[in-house]
């Protein structure tokens, strides 16, 4: 698993890249109350707002860590958006995307580069 | 740390309960604890929550000020009865509102509580109004809120149980003075306890050591008020916003209206007594969005999905934790049909929402 600044997780699964919040960013985000996913077969150059997450706090985004295409999403999140608190690494993963490029993944934060970043 | 802004007197507890701490109104204030604002949130309207709300202004006010304070708020204060607390605001020459507060008179004294935001510009207006008043900094201002938040503190203070809703009473703890009003800003019975700074943390852990209470942030304090349809100022009241426009024609004494004992005499009677004649430009509606997306203040609000013509913005909105659902206060242009499905526009899109009577949630004062 890859970490960016944003707070986001990255995980690569055959040829596709599955992106979700980090239990940090879920933590911070508070309860969360809503999801609006992307459209299936979008293309996101990376830095796309592609999800809008609301939380009991606030609003905010998730952006395409890297350029693709979404191929999936996660939609028992609309249902029962609380799933990203109670597993942001596991069952709550937002999308998964086909990219351009596998390799770029690796240059996002390992798991200790990220526990450093937000300060653990 | 300095960070400019001012400290609660039991930031300590607040710290030591897992309280996040946030900017609000100058004070750095605990907006949730380690249970999180939906959690408080459901515990306030089950059990009984404790809130910090000692931001808030104090102000003791002498007896022979009650005609001279009739002159900035379009209420009765002279013919308030001792042991009773009314809600009130003050009012600027163009009608808008300047501020909200509760007043309550006491054997001696008025004490008024004001919002930390507005401390400024009301004491402005007392400066050029009032003699006499004194801002009180030695006490602390506590909420205990909730069904079960009598049986609390009737643990500590037995005589409460004696309070009806609005009522204020003196009472005695470890040899020290307590000020409570049957009141609050949820929608549920509770009591406001102003308790001297000395005392405050013991106090407020006695209530905390109590299996049905639990310190209730910010966030669940914003999202109760919403429920409870309770404006708030920033949000859905401002100086450019009229009593009556914001919804609040209720809290103008009847003994201040037109053709009444004392009518008129405060600032911006001509403004807010158009208005309470109907002719308000806009209104203040309860919305619920039909989709699962907050819409929060400052959305845009239109009559269909097309229109051009903006008829008003959200003021509040968030989430209901009680009712599962969005909802949102707004003000728009009081001419707006009531049973018209209303457009608010997020993120470019267009989102239907119904218009719903305030409260949104069931209020349950001890009348």
């Amino acid at each position: 698993m890859r970490f960016t600044e944003e707070h986001e997780w990255l995980l690569v699964d055959g040829d596709l890249v599955v992106v979700g919040i980090t239990e940090h960013a879920a933590t911070q985000l508070g309860d969360v109350v809503f999801v609006e996913l992307p459209e299936l077969e979008t293309a996101a150059a990376k830095g796309d707002e592609v999800v809008v997450i609301e939380s009991v706090k606030a609003a905010s985004d998730i952006l395409a860590p890297l350029d693709g295409e979404i191929v999936e999403v996660n939609d028992a999140l609309v249902d029962n958006p609380s799933l990203v608190n109670d597993d942001p690494t596991g069952e709550a993963w937002f999308f998964k995307m086909k990219v351009d490029d596998l390799s770029a993944v690796d240059a996002y934060m390992t798991e200790d580069e990220y526990k450093d970043f937000i300060g653990e | 740390m300095t960070t400019g802004l001012l400290e609660l007197p039991l930031k300590g507890l607040h710290a030591e309960l897992g309280g996040k701490f946030v900017p609000f109104a100058g004070y750095s204030m605990p907006v949730q604890y380690a249970a999180g604002v939906m959690a408080e949130h459901l515990w306030t309207r089950e059990k009984a929550g404790l809130f910090d709300v000692s931001h808030m202004g104090q102000v003791r006010l002498p007896l022979d000020q009650a005609s001279a304070l009739e002159q900035i708020a379009p209420i009765e204060v002279e013919g308030l009865a001792e042991g009773r607390q009314r809600y009130g605001f003050l009012t600027n020459e163009a009608g808008g509102l300047v501020d909200d507060f509760m007043i309550a008179r006491y054997a001696d004294c008025f004490v008024i509580v004001i919002n930390a935001a507005r401390r400024a510009e009301d004491l402005a207006l007392f400066e050029k109004h009032l003699a006499g008043f004194e801002v009180i900094t030695d006490r602390a201002l506590l909420a205990l809120q909730g069904p079960l938040a009598e049986s609390a503190l009737a643990r500590l203070l037995p005589d409460v149980a004696t309070l009806r809703f609005m009522d204020v009473r003196r009472l005695t703890w470890q040899g020290l003075e307590l000020w409570l009003s049957r009141s609050g800003y949820t929608g549920e019975d509770g009591f406001e306890i102003s308790v001297p700074v000395s005392v405050c943390n013991a106090f407020a852990r006695a209530l905390l050591a109590m299996d049905e209470v639990a310190p209730i942030g910010l966030g669940a304090r914003d999202s109760l008020r919403m429920e409870a349809g309770l404006p708030l100022y920033g949000n859905d009241l401002s100086e450019t916003i009229s009593p009556v426009e914001a919804g609040l024609s209720w809290g103008i004494s009847k003994s201040r209206r037109l053709d009444e004992a004392k009518a008129g005499g405060y600032l911006g009677v001509g403004v807010i007594a158009s208005h309470l004649a109907g002719e308000a430009a806009r209104k203040r509606i309860g919305l619920v969005p039909e989709g699962r997306a907050p819409m929060r203040g400052g959305v845009p609000l239109f009559l269909s999905e097309t229109s051009q013509t903006q008829i008003g913005e959200i003021t509040s909105g968030g989430f209901s934790p009680s009712l599962g659902h969005p909802i949102a206060m707004a003000l728009v242009q009081s001419d707006t049909d009531a049973h018209a499905p209303i457009w608010g526009e997020l993120r470019g899109k267009r989102h239907p929402m119904r218009q719903v009577d305030l409260p949104f949630f069931k209020t349950s004062y001890k009348r």
